[in-house]
């Protein structure tokens, strides 16, 4: 490999990761202050793909369809929590577990039902197809540009948003301490609220990317990314969101350069090697890489 | 106010003579058969400090539990300012103006002690939800003057040097103060304390016990304390009520509880309750008269 193709592959594997980690962020914020690993995310992502592709006819500006398919999302996300996850709350950790499942499903049929299963092009805008020279024999897609650039300013926002502010801090002192943080005057349903709007205007921009790196959308598509991304929190350590985008971008790299130096024969095993590494974690390492042992205090 | 009049005073001389702010009438508490708490009855007037104790599993931890909204009294009501508050989250009690330490530290672990108070700020006097989305102009003002109220109660606590520390990296006593820190963040008008002195020597608790009667003063509190520390207890309580099986078995001045009898049968035991086996396991236990 020349210094050129490992350029390309470097950047290729830093916009995957890039996408998981914005998948991951939502898992985590979810999972740490619910204890709920809502598998029903990845359809949020679906749906944000669809919404972007019916929106796109309209003529208007990718960039107006991209900001009304990522609202058309947190609307997702707030239905899903009022009518899925609110009922349940504080039931056991499998009933949760089997609610998000059962919402996954219904909602991929449900698209399936509305949009046909028959995958349709993405409408990526002509302007970010296009091959970036950054020199040196590196080449880059401009997708894979947008999309690491998006997902860090994203990512900084918000870093900013639960550091700097009330609403950020008292959702991390929620997901440290739900009693506690109760107790404290917190208002619990505020700070899910947040956390599920937050995790889908996440998901809804990963949909978009995810549509864009593909090239084609269709309603099954939420699987994979949210199975990856369930993989890079739990390699990251599970409800720990730095965790989860340092896993997503191990996951990343990983998997692109699997791809670049295994064998033709092999790469379509990458899948195999992915959740190989996630079941060595857990072996050597039960916790993740940033997750803490600490047992919780009585 | 300041404090060097407030310390003047002793406890006895200070006769509680506010208005009843929080009652508790016949609360009790049972889980599957043990009663926690049996007819309870408070009238707990605005300004006044509270002493509870009682031996171990007396029911101190269920009564704060049961006004805090984390357990709900299974009979009795419980009135703040004359509005019933048994059935409201935990939250909503908080934020009326009812806040509370913990015998056993429940700081926000991950985070810095700067933030462990500003979490107990909740979203009152911050930017609202849709503010902080977008981001709007009054919100980063907003932001500000959370940050520097913060400050001022890590400030009446001595901890403004340590806001940057993680809360967990604290030494023990530390810790305990950031919780009253924590605590007083949610703007309360009663704070109750649940063992502030838990594993403090002589000194560290002389010096709590001047702290508490300086935050009282400072900030207008009505203070409840749970404490096995008869030396904080005495001096700090204008009122004691004694707990014994989750029945008040005697309430009265400092003066009084040194005196009475029942107190000293339910600390001791009597020759029958010795032999019950009951009352002999908590070896740390202070007899009210003995300390002071």
């Amino acid at each position: 490999m020349n210094f050129g193709q490992f350029g390309q592959q470097f950047v290729n594997g830093l916009s995957l990761g890039s996408i998981y980690a914005l998948v991951a962020i939502g898992l985590a914020m979810i999972f740490g202050i619910l204890r709920l690993i809502n598998f029903a995310h990845g359809e949020v992502l679906m749906l944000g793909a669809f919404a972007t592709y019916f929106y796109a006819r309209s003529g208007l500006p990718f960039l107006v369809v991209a900001v009304l398919a990522v609202l058309t999302t947190v609307v997702i996300g707030l239905v899903m929590e009022r009518v899925a996850y609110r009922p349940t709350r504080g039931a056991p950790d499998v009933a949760l577990l089997l609610t998000s499942l059962g919402v996954s499903i219904a909602l991929q049929n449900a698209a399936v039902l509305a949009f046909s299963a028959q995958p349709r092009k993405f409408p990526t805008p002509r302007l970010i197809e296009q091959q970036v020279d950054l020199g040196a024999g590196v080449q880059i897609s401009g997708t894979n540009l947008v999309t690491v650039g998006v997902a860090l300013a994203l990512m900084a926002g918000l870093t900013l948003f639960v550091t700097r502010t009330q609403l950020g801090v008292s959702m991390r002192a929620t997901a440290e301490n739900v009693t506690a943080a109760q107790l404290m005057g917190i208002n619990i349903t505020t700070v899910i609220v947040a956390a599920f709007v937050i995790g889908s205007v996440m998901a809804g921009v990963a949909g978009i990317l995810w549509g864009a790196r593909v090239g084609r959308i269709e309603p099954l598509m939420g699987f994979i990314p949210v199975l990856k991304a369930f993989v890079a929190t739990v390699i990251g350590g599970f409800g720990s969101i730095p965790g989860a985008v340092l896993g997503a971008y191990i996951l990343g790299f990983g998997e692109i350069f699997l791809v670049a130096w295994l064998p033709d024969a092999l790469t379509s095993y990458r899948d195999a090697f992915v959740f190989t590494a996630l079941i060595l974690v857990l072996l050597v390492r039960p916790q993740g890489i940033l997750g803490s042992t600490e047992p919780e205090k009585i | 106010m300041s404090s060097g009049l407030v310390a003047e005073t002793t406890a006895d001389s200070l006769v509680p003579n506010g208005e009843p702010i929080l009652r508790a009438a016949r609360v009790g508490r049972a889980f599957r058969g043990l009663q926690a708490l049996a007819d309870y009855e408070l009238d707990l007037r605005q300004g006044e400090i509270l002493g509870v104790i009682g031996p171990n599993g007396a029911g101190k931890s269920t009564l704060f539990n049961v006004i805090t909204g984390f357990l709900r009294p299974t009979s009795g009501r419980i009135t703040f300012h004359g509005r019933e508050i048994v059935g409201l989250p935990p939250d909503k009690i908080a934020a009326l103006g009812i806040a509370r330490t913990f015998q056993n530290i429940r700081l926000f672990a991950g985070m810095s002690v700067l933030d462990n108070v500003r979490a107990a700020q909740g979203m009152r006097g911050g930017a609202g939800f849709w503010e902080t989305i977008i981001s709007a102009p009054s919100f980063l003002r907003k932001e500000r003057a959370m940050e520097e109220r913060a400050m001022d109660h890590l400030a009446a606590l001595g901890l403004a040097d340590l806001h940057g520390a993680a809360a967990t990296s604290l030494p023990y006593g530390f810790q305990r103060k950031l919780e009253i820190a924590r605590a007083l963040a949610t703007e309360p008008t009663v704070l109750l304390l649940d063992e502030p002195a838990a594993g403090m020597n002589a000194q560290e608790t002389a010096d709590l016990t001047q702290l508490i009667r300086d935050l009282h003063a400072r900030f207008g509190l009505t203070v409840v304390v749970v404490e096995h520390d008869m030396s904080l207890i005495m001096r700090l309580c204008q009122r004691i009520q004694v707990l014994n099986y989750g029945r008040v078995i005697a309430s009265g001045t400092p003066a009084e509880i040194r005196a009475d009898p029942r107190v000293i049968e339910a600390y001791l035991g009597t020759d029958e309750t010795v032999n019950d086996g009951l009352q002999t396991q908590d070896a740390g236990r202070q007899v009210p008269g003995e300390s002071l």
